[in-house]
């Protein structure tokens, strides 16, 4: 247990350094924020601008379709913002610095996140919230008290789903470097795909970004309960509970291919 | 897969509104999809930063005191890597379209000749932006600002993220008359048949009017911030 309180403290220390050196230049860092902001308010001009020409995507209308961009983008910016950086392990691996992180006494998983934090990317979550609770109050849903909790838990497990997809497919770099790109289309990728209901895909996409990455539990799988919308996939109704187990589940994986990851990894030597 | 995200995105789309919509039909939502995913690249429309790095770290002296053009110079570099990621990054994308959808190719040469003139132009237009926004850093040292905005105006009045055939009316009016479409929409366009006869020469003409006036806005610009630069020793 005081493991885990060292290493708490040492996190905050390191995020509060972060973000005390990001406010030096502050114009820069509201730039960025808002500049992050408006990019994800352009995937809901994209609904806005289709739902201008059809009445419903897939069978759901605005507001549902609004509550999945809420839901996904929310989960995704706070997965942005608190996990995203273990992307950076790339390049880090590729220069040689990723061994310094090693040499230290605090988990790899916990020091570059941390190291790299960036509090800019919180523009990424603002339009998801607004959005989200404008699009639940329009979505004339049958709320009752499990439909209520279902939208915070919702939001955490998905934080942590994608966290774990984002340190899946970083982990690709410990034995392809090059291979960020790939692992982009996956994370930014699925937070773009599930902003539309997943029936709209074909069977090979939904496998991929709906269940192999299991994406589909971020958003998609309880906003049909919480919404009680067109369900051509037949989820059942139970399955909207499951998040959580997911994001446990997704965790383990994770942790186990990071460290599988680390213990291939060869230093470039420099 | 951003590609393929989008196709069926615009096929629900099509379908939703009966199989068509604003006179698209499926074949030409996912033929979109994927043709404007190949021209990403190639025009430039991740950013470009390298003249602005230039200017902050001020090896732009050098470019100034070569014996040659600094546009041309840069828009001979741009043309080179330019071709090049047409073929690297324009390529596939297509190609893992084709392997799941029937995508609508044109049929005739001439199509495929004005398209190849458009997407010359497509890149030039890119360039010439790319480089009016490098040169604001001469007034403000750090241009990605500019740089990043470029890329989201692009992005959506492009036509990138959904064509802007399906903006409302006054909406699409706007993106017609913003030289961003003549770097997206306008190729697809093109590819897609939907300017036969004359109406190829016309877009050609537009993307050429753009090309020029925007080359001309760097050079202007160039002008101004050659009289201010003031070199730091050697």
């Amino acid at each position: 247990m005081g493991d885990v309180r060292s290493m708490l403290t040492t996190y905050r220390h390191l995020v509060g350094a972060k973000i005390r050196s990001d406010w030096q230049y502050r114009t820069s860092f509201v730039r960025y924020l808002l500049s992050q902001t408006v990019v994800t308010a352009l995937d809901l001009a994209v609904i806005l601008v289709l739902s201008e020409v059809v009445p419903s995507l897939g069978g759901w209308n605005l507001s549902q379709v609004a509550v999945l961009y809420g839901l996904t983008t929310l989960s995704f910016g706070l997965g942005d913002l608190f996990v995203s950086q273990v992307e950076t392990v790339a390049t880090h691996i590729q220069l040689g610095t990723f061994d310094r992180f090693l040499l230290r006494p605090l988990p790899t998983i916990v020091q570059l996140p941390a190291s790299e934090f960036a509090l800019r990317r919180v523009g990424r979550s603002i339009p998801a919230i607004i959005t989200l609770v404008v699009a639940l109050s329009m979505a004339e849903i049958d709320w009752t008290v499990d439909r209520l909790a279902l939208v915070p838990m919702t939001v955490v497990a998905g934080t942590i789903i994608f966290g774990a997809v984002w340190v899946v497919t970083a982990s690709i770099s410990f034995w392809a470097v090059g291979a960020r790109e790939v692992a982009n289309s996956f994370t930014y990728g699925g937070g773009f795909a599930h902003q539309h209901p997943l029936h709209v895909y074909s069977r090979w996409v939904r496998t991929l970004l709906g269940w192999i990455l299991p994406m589909a539990f971020i958003a998609y799988v309880p906003a049909v309960h919480l919404l009680e919308a067109p369900n051509p996939l037949g989820i059942p109704s139970w399955l909207a509970l499951t998040p959580p187990l997911v994001a446990i589940a997704a965790v383990v994986v994770a942790r186990t291919v990071w460290r599988a990851g680390i213990r291939n990894h060869q230093s470039t030597g420099t | 897969m951003f590609g393929y995200l989008r196709a069926y995105i615009l096929i629900g789309v099509a379908a939703a509104g009966g199989g068509e919509v604003a006179g698209w039909d499926e074949g030409l939502m996912v033929t979109f999809a994927f043709i404007t995913q190949s021209l990403l690249a190639g025009t430039g429309a991740f950013g470009e930063q390298e003249l602005a790095e230039r200017i902050r770290s001020g090896d732009v002296v050098v470019d100034l005191y070569r014996p040659v053009d600094v546009q041309l110079w840069w828009l001979a570099s741009w043309s080179g890597r330019s071709a090049y990621t047409f073929g690297s990054r324009g390529i596939p994308p297509m190609l893992l379209g084709a392997v799941v959808f029937d995508l609508r190719v044109p049929p005739d040469a001439a199509t495929w000749i004005v398209f190849a003139l458009s997407v010359v132009l497509a890149s030039g237009i890119g360039f010439a932006i790319r480089f009016a926004a490098n040169l604001v850093a001469f007034w403000l040292l750090d241009s990605r600002g500019v740089d990043q905005l470029v890329t989201l105006v692009l992005t959506f009045f492009g036509g990138l993220l959904v064509p802007i055939v399906l903006f409302p009316p006054w909406l699409e009016a706007v993106a017609r008359l913003l030289p961003f479409a003549a770097m997206a929409q306008v190729p697809a366009e093109v590819f897609l048949g939907l300017h036969p006869g004359r109406g190829a020469l016309t877009a050609l003409a537009t993307q050429l009017a753009w090309f020029v006036a925007l080359l001309a806005l760097g050079r202007v610009m160039l002008g101004a911030a050659t009289r201010k630069v003031v070199i730091q020793g050697g």
